[in-house]
């Protein structure tokens, strides 16, 4: 692995070829935030708080930290109007699906983002996937999976799998940013239930 | 068949398939592409073989069921050879009086050609029909010759000869440069240059590499790598074979949407008949290069065209897109070395080949090379594939191949790019169809949608369709691209219902910003597109809706009320008795009052009030004028009760 010299805010920071920004930053103790980001877990670059601008090629762009990979004298800056403005921005989204979550709220006040923005959205889940990638990944169970895409894309347990795996595991939980998981666990459990007191018998 | 094991092979096939063809055999061809068979060419294409039965004309005459021929409006449509004959339109009842006069007597059918709207004149020729005259039909030009599901067909017009000279008298490297030099540019969308991604995806360190056809069309109005798929399908095998070749690939896949079933099948019989002639395969033409394609059936999620998420499904995973900081040329499929290229593009490689690199860049403009096959759909005369040179501006595009707008409306704008282009007006009609020249215009070349709209359309809804579009469409990974849209989207309908407020088209503008900055991957980079090209050029129409709470157009529901002018309306009762609504207030000598709270906006009364009353009425912005009291609404008929 050879050595790449970039810059992160001004300061020379030293990096092996094949690691990111986010990495490269870490390392050298500069702090850029992130949500979907876990260090057991392959970078995933969903929730772009972790959105960057670098100077490469003559040219300004704003990259994902978590994906994009350093190159020799790339030039990043961790913090600038533009990627204030950009997480700001991508803080109230969040926060219209979650406003009370800890870890957005803190971010929120960083960057002066204004958590009624947006009107309250009807989940509480930020999609950021660390408990449906964790438990493909690290448990290698798929017991908690996407459904459906776009603006209707929600997690979900898979009962079949749910109801043998997770009551001794749940370590998805504490990875959770917001409330979701554990309210798409519970609304799975009672679904899962041997016999829910008032299921209708079916008729078939 | 045997296989053919050289070009020299190859060549004696085609001059003993072009001896067993007689050219002044009358042929009768019609257009059996997806188009023509909604309007019926299958029941066209039964009474045409059993008529040449009846008029004992069996072995006389051929008949070819071809690709598609691009004047979608007027389908189905045949054209008799050697003369070009064109027929329009056509009807099963039409057949036996063509067989009868034109393929027996020799004599034109004046009823079934194209008439010039303008002159009235009759027009013969398909070649002078103006739909036609003003295109350059390179790359589409074969559909309406051949039989897709027949090699011989697309042999005898030369196929395959490309890949020949290729194989037996060019290196790959030789083949890359003449494909760099042709500054051919990607006609998927974004334009990049075919020969820089290839050279990249050959130079990428590994063993294996995979060439792809992206056949993902998706755009809404948008078919024209179908039809050449459908129609054409050799074309496309042929010079992905070629890319192959400079690149150093030995499989291929063809990505296909599931919904074009006649594109999968007739694909599916050309790879069949390729390799049966050994042009796929094990040393193909003797070359020692080996070749094969799959054919990869995509399950319908639009975001799939993009090249990563297709990647990705062809790994059998969900379509998702990855980050693009790699390029798929270097890791793509499986992480190996995987160049994309959309069917126009592959289709064209072997034009090529064939005639140089230097005949290719004399076409088109300066960083637009050669042709661009475009759908031409909305409101426009005629409807259908156009392939024209790059550099022609959009108002040849529209008027003289497309023949102006219907109904002697006003052309508003035309939409380019799909849900990723943007609204060009009219004071941009003289923009050059060419990658940069529409980028600077605040839309995009796209794939090749081109849907053209008149007065009648509301701006701030078109900008919501396509928003509506993208948020069932995107595949929901990223915040920038699914909470945007979203919240564009809420944005958009309130602003349509009457509910925006100030200040909305700066959030539109700011939600842009971040959407395009942030997003993972190009659907959500390009996904504001519509918003900042109507708010561009179509302000007024957002200032309209937010501060007026009228919309210009007469479009947004919420924004309109229907009324019947109590001076004009004769009490004809038409629109009384169609309103599905029982909305109408009235009866004979009655004039008609619409009752606002039963009325549910749907338009019926506006169409069928008779022209030269001009009762009813749409109106925007203002309130509905108060019914005239009941005892006013009788109407005197004097002439009558004479």
């Amino acid at each position: 692995m050879s050595e790449i010299t970039l810059q992160i805010d001004g300061r020379e920071v030293k990096a092996e070829e094949g690691m990111t920004i986010l990495e490269a930053a870490q390392s050298a103790g500069i702090y850029i935030p992130t949500l979907c980001h876990h260090e057991k877990l392959e970078p995933y670059g969903a929730c772009r708080i972790c959105t960057v601008e670098i100077e490469a090629r003559g040219r300004t762009n704003l990259v994902a930290a978590c994906l994009y990979p350093v190159e020799q004298n790339l030039v990043v800056r961790t913090r600038s109007e533009r990627v204030d403005k950009t997480r700001k921005v991508l803080l109230e989204l969040m926060l219209a699906h979650a406003p009370d979550a800890a870890e957005l709220q803190d971010l929120a006040r960083e960057y002066g983002a204004d958590k009624g923005r947006f009107e309250k959205e009807s989940s509480f889940c930020i999609l950021c996937g660390l408990c449906v990638r964790y438990c493909a990944e690290v448990k290698k169970k798929n017991a908690i999976g996407f459904v459906d895409r776009g603006t209707r894309r929600e997690i979900i347990f898979i009962p079949e799998i749910a109801s043998k795996e997770c009551w001794d595991c749940k370590e998805c939980f504490p990875l959770c940013p917001t409330e979701a998981l554990q309210a798409t666990f519970l609304l799975t459990k009672a679904l899962m239930s041997p016999s829910p007191p008032c299921a209708p018998e079916s008729e078939e | 068949m045997p296989r053919i094991n050289s070009p020299a092979e190859l060549e004696e096939l085609r001059k003993d398939i072009l001896s067993k063809r007689d050219p002044d055999k009358p042929c009768i061809t019609l257009c059996s592409g997806t188009a023509c068979h909604a309007s019926g060419s299958e029941d066209v294409a039964a009474s045409i073989e059993e008529e040449i039965k009846k008029q004992g004309l069996s072995g006389k005459v051929d008949f070819r069921k071809t690709g598609c021929h691009g004047f979608c409006e007027k389908g189905p449509i045949v054209v008799i050879h050697p003369e070009k004959i064109c027929y329009l339109q056509i009807e099963p009842k039409d057949v036996p009086e063509i067989i009868s006069q034109t393929i027996k007597g020799k004599k034109v059918v004046e009823r079934l050609l194209y008439t010039d709207p303008s002159t009235n004149e009759k027009i013969i020729h398909e070649f002078e029909i103006p739909f036609y005259k003003n295109q350059e039909r390179l790359v589409f030009g074969s559909n309406g010759k051949i039989d897709p599901k027949s090699i011989d067909d697309y042999l005898a017009l030369g196929g395959y000869s490309a890949l020949a000279k290729a194989l037996s008298q060019m290196t790959p490297e030789q083949v890359l440069e003449e494909v760099k030099k042709s500054n051919l540019r990607g006609r998927g969308g974004g334009g990049f240059p075919a020969g820089r991604k290839w050279e990249e995806c050959r130079n990428a360190p590994g063993e294996i590499r995979y060439v792809i056809v992206n056949a993902d069309e998706g755009d809404p109005g948008a078919y024209m790598d179908r039809s050449l798929l459908e129609g054409n399908p050799h074309s496309v095998l042929e010079g992905l074979t070629i890319g192959a070749y400079a690149i150093g690939s030995h499989e291929g896949y063809i990505y296909v949407r599931q919904e074009y079933p006649l594109a999968v099948e007739n694909v599916g019989i050309a790879i069949k008949q390729a390799q049966e002639h050994g042009l796929l395969g094990k040393n193909i033409l003797g070359s020692g290069f080996d070749f094969t394609v799959k054919v990869h059936r995509g399950a319908g999620a639009f975001v799939s065209g993009e090249s990563s998420a297709l990647m990705t499904a062809i790994e059998g995973r969900v379509g998702e897109p990855r980050p693009k900081y790699i390029h798929t040329a270097i890791k793509g499929v499986r992480d190996k070395p995987s160049c994309l290229n959309n069917v126009e593009t592959w289709a064209t490689v072997p034009l090529i080949i064939n005639k140089g690199a230097d005949w290719f860049a004399q076409l088109g403009t300066e960083g637009s090379k050669g042709t661009k096959i475009f759908s031409l759909v909305g409101k426009v005369n005629n409807t259908g594939l156009v392939e024209v040179p790059m550099g022609i501006t959009l108002r040849d595009i529209i008027y003289k191949l497309g023949g102006g707008i219907p109904g002697d409306k006003k052309f508003k704008a035309v939409q380019t790019g799909g849900p990723s282009g943007g609204c060009i007006p009219e004071e941009q009609l003289d923009v050059k169809v060419d990658f940069d020249e529409l980028a600077k215009a605040g839309s995009m070349m796209g794939s090749g949608g081109m849907i053209v709209m008149d007065e009648d359309t509301c701006m701030v809804d078109v900008a919501r369709y396509f928003l509506d579009f993208l948020s069932d469409e995107s595949c929901g990974k990223c915040v920038p691209c699914r909470e945007g849209i979203r919240q564009m989207l809420k944005i958009l309908t309130n602003i349509s219902e009457g509910k925006g407020k100030e200040g909305d088209i700066e959030i539109l503008e700011e939600l842009s910003q971040v959407t395009r900055d942030a997003s993972l991957c190009a659907l959500g980079k390009t996904a504001a597109n519509p918003v900042l090209s109507t708010i561009r050029y179509f302000r007024d129409e957002y200032e309209a809706h937010i501060q007026e709470k009228r919309c210009p157009a007469y479009v947004c529901k919420a924004l309109i009320s229907y009324y019947i002018d109590p001076e004009k309306c004769k009490a004809c009762m038409i629109c009384l008795r169609q309103c599905p609504a029982g909305a109408i207030i009235g009866g004979k000598n009655q004039i008609h009052v619409i009752d606002q709270e039963k009325c549910t906006k749907c338009g019926t009364c506006f169409e069928v009030c008779p022209p030269r009353f001009g009762a009813a009425k749409k109106i925007s912005g203002e309130p509905v004028p108060p019914p005239i009291p009941e005892e006013a609404r009788m109407i005197a008929r004097e002439s009558k009760e004479k």
